[in-house]
């Protein structure tokens, strides 16, 4: 047989642009499989000349449904270059908005580009698999996934100002304190959404025997996990220190603080894709292939912290006796084990007497020159690294996004699904679609990772060793 | 020497009868009567110097449009402020500023209270009809309190003109010719250097856009004062 790749361009359901080649050996095996990240936008290099004030603005832009975690970041990074702490309502402040953008992100991914996949299956007809044939026949599902956003987009609306790109989190603290009447109808809404997030768990859970086969080869396989976590071990997104685990569950470094994170990640670059690859240091490239997220997260975290979170804390612990579960698909699970705990811990944080305080914010100047700032974005740890002039003129930025993190392990969980389920004598729309579906797993959004355009539709071409087309499959 | 005496002109304005005094701009005596015409480098208190071209009326007789904040009326003029070549002129005008510089309205410290933005939206300026030049200046925050953007500068001359005029100082001027013009301290040192400024922060409440703004604050504190100036001079009594 004549050695061929196939190419799936662009991946669709996710946030950003990518493409997938699939080559295929002479013997008629899949040989290898890559994503290849298409964009490229450029943001370290022309926020070079700004002045600091603009970081939370500027980054914010790298993407429209993870903004907050930008500029929590990015404001973090600049908190280190003024040598300010921020006051205990401010953190607050910041650490809500940052919960319910993870809600919202999270339901975004569960309902509306999930779902369709549980809901008919991976071999469902592709006009089926759309959150508008979701509508028709599970409307109150359809109706949940809609509530639910709406209910973190209108928290980070509230508290920073814009639902989008919010201008609330500033250095040094948050801008306005959270007016009472703001408070009450936030904690209003709690226990009907803390409902909807109970139930898509139950329905995932409930639907999870008919994709053992997903499971077990849509990326199972070892790898080492990051996430920060604090003194306590618990779940955490917004501070703490970084901490290494590998596949069997031992720590390999912990309590790393995260401005000394270029001694642990390296960034490596391959040619063929815009999108770096971070590895493990201490076990070098690519050996040192970590995965982050919500699986990272719920992986190395003890507890979550609130009582509901946690209950299901303990039966995800129990997919694998306690070590840490290596299935991708669980990335799902562990998102809507996220979404129970980020409702559980809005409500705590609410109800804390200090986030109602009026002192919200710290004032300085510019006094060191450089700034490191990380926090838990809704697909993994993100870093901001700013260097400034001592007038707070950015002379250098390192962004390292939370999906450029798991790129090596992306790669890997495409080439597992892959050999599993593409024939390359039979090439099926359900084959392809799981392909996508892995990629889906990880909630990529690429771009924020290269800080690109993305748009959909999907063209998949075969191709053989000289490149050369052999068949197109359109997808819209 | 002898005082030029002022007289009374009578002339029309969008074909309504008006009254002014000679010494009077066309402006002036539009506003006195209710008559609205946009402005940007204009602020009442500092002298007018037609800058922006943004005030433009037009003649009857006259071929082109003249800045309305530095034409004085004169005796039977017939003033028309608002016809469709005078707003496509004026969205022209507009546009050119927002091409020059970097105007990100969503990334900009003063997003939200820029003028320039505003009279965009009161321009109904959709789009810009030039493409940009994308040039690059660079910042001079050295200054302890303020810093100096020169890329969201549309030379206005607000600040030259409120720091000499009201503070006294001059510590403004501009530099440079055609697009690269830009505002200096004193013989273009840095802010922070300059012996002539007083730190009063005039400049900056006055700056209709992000070009001068104060240091270590957000979008949602930033505040400007630009009545300041209004209110001081109505003090003093001297207009």
């Amino acid at each position: 047989m004549q050695k061929k790749t196939i190419v799936i361009d662009p991946v669709t359901r996710i946030e950003g642009h990518a493409k997938i080649t699939i080559d295929i050996s002479e013997e008629g095996v899949v040989e290898d499989a890559k994503i290849h990240v298409t964009q490229y936008r450029g943001f370290e290099k022309f926020c070079e000349g700004r002045p600091y004030t603009e970081m939370p603005a500027l980054t914010a832009r790298t993407c429209g449904i993870c903004p907050v975690s930008h500029v929590v970041s990015a404001t973090k990074a600049i908190d280190e270059i003024l040598g300010v702490t921020p006051p205990k309502a401010g953190v607050n402040i910041r650490k809500i908005v940052n919960l319910a953008q993870m809600l919202q992100s999270h339901t975004l991914n569960f309902y509306h580009l999930s779902s369709p996949d549980f809901i008919y299956g991976f071999d469902a007809p592709k006009e089926d698999r759309n959150i508008f044939k979701m509508m028709q026949t599970h409307p109150q599902m359809a109706r949940d996934g809609i509530n639910l956003r709406a209910f973190g987009q209108k928290i980070i609306e509230d508290l920073a100002g814009k639902r989008i790109h919010p201008t609330g989190i500033i250095p040094g603290g948050a801008s306005h304190k959270i007016e009472e009447s703001t408070k009450e109808a936030i904690l209003e809404q709690v226990p009907a959404m803390l409902k909807i997030a109970h139930s898509a768990l139950e329905f995932f859970r409930d639907n999870l025997h008919k994709f053992q086969e997903e499971i077990d080869y849509l990326g199972a396989f070892p790898s080492l996990f990051m996430a920060i976590t604090n003194d306590e071990g618990t779940l955490e997104h917004y501070d703490g220190k970084l901490c290494f685990m590998d596949s069997e569950g031992n720590i390999l470094k912990d309590k790393i603080e995260p401005r000394d994170y270029k001694e642990f990640i390296g960034e490596a670059v391959e040619d063929f894709s815009y999108l770096k690859s971070p590895y493990y240091k201490p076990l070098g490239y690519p050996q040192g292939m970590y995965r982050v997220g919500a699986l990272a997260r719920v992986n190395i975290a003890k507890t979550c912290g609130t009582p509901l979170a946690d209950k299901e804390l303990i039966k995800f612990k129990a997919l694998n006796d306690g070590k840490p579960v290596l299935n991708t698909f669980y990335y799902h699970y562990a998102r809507l084990i996220e979404m129970i705990y980020a409702i559980e811990k809005i409500e705590e944080l609410l109800k804390c007497d200090e986030t109602m305080s009026d002192n919200v914010r710290s004032t300085s100047t510019v006094s060191y020159e450089r700034g490191v700032g990380c926090s838990e974005a809704p697909r993994g740890t993100l870093f901001h690294e700013y260097h400034v002039t001592k007038d707070g003129i950015i002379t250098g930025v390192n962004l390292i996004i939370a999906t450029g993190n798991n790129n090596l392990a992306m790669n890997a969980g495409v080439k597992q699904v892959a050999q599993r389920f593409v024939d390359p004598k039979n090439i099926t729309d359900g084959a392809l679609n799981r392909v996508e579906a892995v990629i889906r797993c990880f909630d990529p959004c690429l771009s924020c990772s290269t800080h690109a355009l993305g748009i959909v539709s999907s063209k998949v071409e075969i191709r053989d060793h000289n490149k050369k087309i052999i068949k197109v499959f359109e997808r819209s | 020497m002898i005082k030029a005496k002022v007289r009374v002109k009578n002339f029309k304005i969008d074909g309504i009868c008006v009254t002014g005094q000679s010494n009077q701009t066309i402006l002036e005596v539009a506003r006195d009567n209710g008559i609205d015409i946009p402005t940007l480098c204009h602020l009442r208190g500092l002298s007018d110097v037609g800058s922006c071209r943004m005030c433009i009326v037009e003649i009857e007789g006259r071929h082109e449009p003249i800045p309305s904040c530095t034409a004085k009326i004169k005796e039977g003029m017939e003033v028309t402020t608002s016809s469709p070549e005078i707003k496509a002129a004026r969205e022209m005008i507009l546009s050119m500023m927002f091409s020059e510089r970097y105007h990100t309205c969503s990334t900009c410290v003063v997003n939200g209270d820029c003028q320039l933005q505003s009279k965009s939206v009161e321009l109904e300026l959709s789009h810009s009809f030039t493409p940009y030049l994308n040039q690059r200046f660079e910042i001079d925050a050295s200054h302890k309190n303020f810093v100096n953007d020169p890329n969201k500068c549309i030379l206005c001359t607000r600040c030259i003109r409120v720091c000499d005029e009201i503070e006294g100082a001059h510590a403004l001027d501009l530099f440079g010719r055609g697009l690269g013009t830009r505002v200096i301290h004193d013989m273009d040192e840095p802010w922070a250097d300059s012996t002539s400024c007083t730190s009063c922060g005039k400049c900056v409440y006055v700056c209709p856009t992000g070009a001068l703004y104060e240091k270590d604050i957000s979008e949602e504190e930033i505040i400007k004062k630009r009545e300041i100036v209004t209110e001081l001079v109505k003090n003093r009594g001297q207009k």
